[in-house]
């Protein structure tokens, strides 16, 4: 793989609200790398909403407008139409939301951004949870996973259902491009915003970014927790362009354990509750790599 | 200037191209449906260049709207009733955003029962929502509405959003002569939209982050209220300009009718205002003082202008084609609200008329006038009543 390197420039500057250790604050901090100044994004309620800072102060380096929870697509579209109203084409367009604004509340728009083709970059970044409202379950928190609603408790009420995936909802959709990324990744994840950029109409990036707070993990183990994500294909890293799947295929194989140890939110899953959750991680993968066996260009 | 026979929606769509608006974001609903449609064809045609973005969702559709306006672009979408409630919360978005947004309402009742028929229920749940509400009564009115709001509404000093309202099917759907003004006379009347502060990457900020209790949240709302409370000036000077330009203008916020010497009046906001002229005019036919005061602007509420009438009239009426449970008609309690503070203070009653979009005939707003003289005569008999009320036989 040829190694695209981060761009110096900053457009996050110090002093934002992050938490220590924040997979959020990273994945910005590198998408804004990517696309550079002559960007605009639309930021809906999520953790970045409150992580630039306090009125008048914005810690993001270029034009931001803060929309409601379910609008980061519509919003984005707004943004775009006027643009192209008044013949601004080279101006990029970044809707930047997380999980649950992402896949829950702000799917309908999203979904319709997306079929309408509407020129724009959208960046779920993905803590798997609600985690500025404090660590409610989302659609895409992942199955076995404690959150402040799924608190397990005498019941084993932890989350029992599988992550919804976004980036197969958006490859349905026959979106241009789409893809999963781990702020772990920098040089890849850049790539793929770059990627975004280059091509004209909707684009759809799930960056996975650890949240120590919500993961009850160490906040300095935040890179290495994305690595193991990546590396038990819990968070499987792969493209679909125009229809076509590019996997990423991890240089070792570790297992789901190995990634669930490393965070508090799972302690409480027992071998065989493990043992089941790796079968599916397994059966997913299969898929994955069938799905790239099928869809190659001939 | 050409006349043209056209519906309320093709009137709201004329006033949207005249007005050159740049993005437009709507979703369909009956019986807004035409003004979407005309205005899609008025993008087809190259006649209009904006860009339509077809929005899955009204929600969605003030979320682009708002979007679009804060880039600068001058926006225009058009629903009614569910829609515009599913809009709600966007509503005080556009408002705190500071985005002068341009919106025809088609007054549609509120389901369930599900019913595509007048009444106000909808725009009036709207009230705290920061925007402006226009309710027209002709289809020249809402044409001209348009394009005035959006000269109010992008005022620098207010920026502010607004909507106009047409009752479903009296007015949305009922054809009539209107003069579309040359598009040089709007040109001439209405500035193209250049807010200075807009989502502009060589000048870059962040629009609607967080403040704290101790910050500015309070003091930048404070600025909304002053805003609305310019925009009423505001109303009556653009009226004016646009009188000078076309001839035409419909009494400010507060449109009286043969109010002058009245003993009793009627007032009332929407299309059956010209049922209610009709019988004005039979009444005073008879001798007697009769007149109308109808409500064109809710928000910002004509505070003034009704208290001067309050000053000259005995009785006055409020009819109320929508109704506040546990309470009253809203216009109903908004006018006696504006009234209280008066030394001498006229009665008010309420009548709760056309809900639904029951027709209010000539013969309705007779008996209203009745009993109007007979409060006049006897004192107040009810403070509320719901007029043409059928009685289900019960047994």
């Amino acid at each position: 793989m040829v190694k695209t390197p981060v761009p110096a420039e900053e457009n996050v500057a110090p002093g934002h609200m992050g938490c220590p250790g924040c997979g959020a604050c990273l994945a910005l901090r590198l998408a804004l790398k990517a696309l550079g100044k002559r960007t605009i994004m639309t930021v809906p309620a999520c953790c970045w909403a409150v992580m630039p800072g306090v009125f008048p102060y914005c810690s993001i380096q270029i034009p931001v407008l803060f929309t409601a929870f379910e609008t980061a697509a519509a919003s984005a579209s707004g943004v775009r139409a006027a643009l192209d109203a008044k013949g601004q084409k080279d101006i990029n367009v970044l809707a930047w939301a997380g999980d649950g604004g992402t896949l829950d509340i702000g799917i309908q728009a999203l979904s319709g951004a997306v079929e309408r083709r509407d020129n724009i970059i959208y960046i779920c970044y993905d803590n798997e949870a609600y985690m500025n409202t404090g660590i409610q379950r989302s659609s895409s928190t992942p199955i076995g996973a404690w959150t402040t609603t799924t608190p397990v408790g005498q019941t084993r009420a932890w989350k029992s259902e599988p992550k919804k995936s976004g980036v197969e909802i958006m490859a349905a959709h026959r979106i241009p491009y789409t893809a999963t990324a781990c702020v772990s990744y920098p040089e890849d994840f850049v790539k793929k915003v770059q990627k975004a950029a280059s091509i004209v109409g909707p684009k759809y990036l799930q960056v996975l970014s650890p949240c120590p707070a919500g993961w009850k993990s160490d906040p300095e183990r935040s890179i290495q927790i994305g690595r193991l994500a990546v590396e038990s294909t819990v968070w499987p890293m792969y493209e679909v362009e125009d229809g076509v799947y590019t996997v990423r295929k991890p240089a070792k194989k570790v297992s789901v354990k190995d990634y669930f140890r490393t965070q508090g939110r799972f302690r409480h899953l027992g071998e065989k509750d493990i043992e089941e959750i790796q079968k599916t991680v397994d059966a997913e993968w299969e898929l994955l790599l069938k799905k790239e066996t099928m869809t190659a260009r001939k | 200037m050409a006349k043209k026979l056209i519906n309320g929606n093709y009137a709201a769509a004329f006033g949207a191209k005249l007005a050159r608006a740049e993005v437009i974001a709507a979703y369909p609903i009956t019986p807004q449906t035409a003004v979407v449609e005309q205005v899609a064809d008025f993008v087809a045609s190259g006649e209009m260049k904006a860009r339509y973005v077809c929005v899955e969702s009204e929600h969605s559709a003030m979320a682009a709207c708002i979007a679009a306006a804060s880039a600068g672009a001058r926006t225009f979408t058009a629903t009614s009733s569910q829609g515009l409630l599913l809009m709600h919360e966007l509503l005080h978005w556009a408002t705190g955003a500071r985005t002068p947004v341009v919106m025809v309402n088609v007054n549609r009742a509120v389901a369930p029962p599900w019913s595509v028929w007048a009444d106000q229920t909808d725009s009036i749940s709207q009230r705290d929502t920061g925007w402006m509400q226009f309710y027209s009564e002709s289809t020249q009115e809402e044409l001209d509405t348009v394009i005035m709001s959006y000269k109010v509404g992008e005022s620098p000093d207010i920026m502010l959003p607004s909507f106009t309202t047409e009752d479903a099917f009296f007015l949305s759907h009922t054809f009539e002569p209107v003069e579309i003004p040359s598009q040089e006379l709007v040109d001439g009347f209405l500035p193209p939209f250049r807010p200075e502060i807009r989502l502009d990457v060589e000048n870059p900020r962040g629009f609607g982050s967080l403040s704290m209790p101790h910050q500015w949240y309070m003091e930048l709302r404070y600025l909304i209220a002053e805003a609305m409370d310019r925009a009423r000036e505001r109303i009556l000077r653009v009226e004016q300009e646009w009188k000078e330009l076309t001839g035409r203008s419909y009494g400010g916020p507060l449109d009286e009718y043969r109010t002058e010497d009245a003993d009793v009046v009627l007032m009332n906001a929407g299309t059956a205002a010209s049922t209610i002229r009709e019988v004005v005019d039979n009444l005073r036919r008879e001798g007697k003082r009769v007149g109308l005061a109808r409500i064109r602007c809710f928000r910002p509420f004509p505070t003034e202008e009704i208290r001067a009438l309050g000053r000259r009239v005995h009785t006055i009426g409020v009819m109320d084609r929508c109704y506040t449970f546990g309470d009253g008609g809203p216009f109903f309690t908004e006018v006696k609200s504006a009234l209280y503070n008066l030394k001498d203070r006229p009665a008010v009653k309420n009548f709760v008329v056309g809900i639904g979009g029951r027709d209010i005939t000539m013969k309705t707003v007779g008996k209203l006038y009745d009993n109007l003289f007979r409060i006049k005569a006897g004192g107040l008999d009810s403070e509320k009543e719901w007029i043409d009320l059928k009685r289900p036989e019960v047994g």
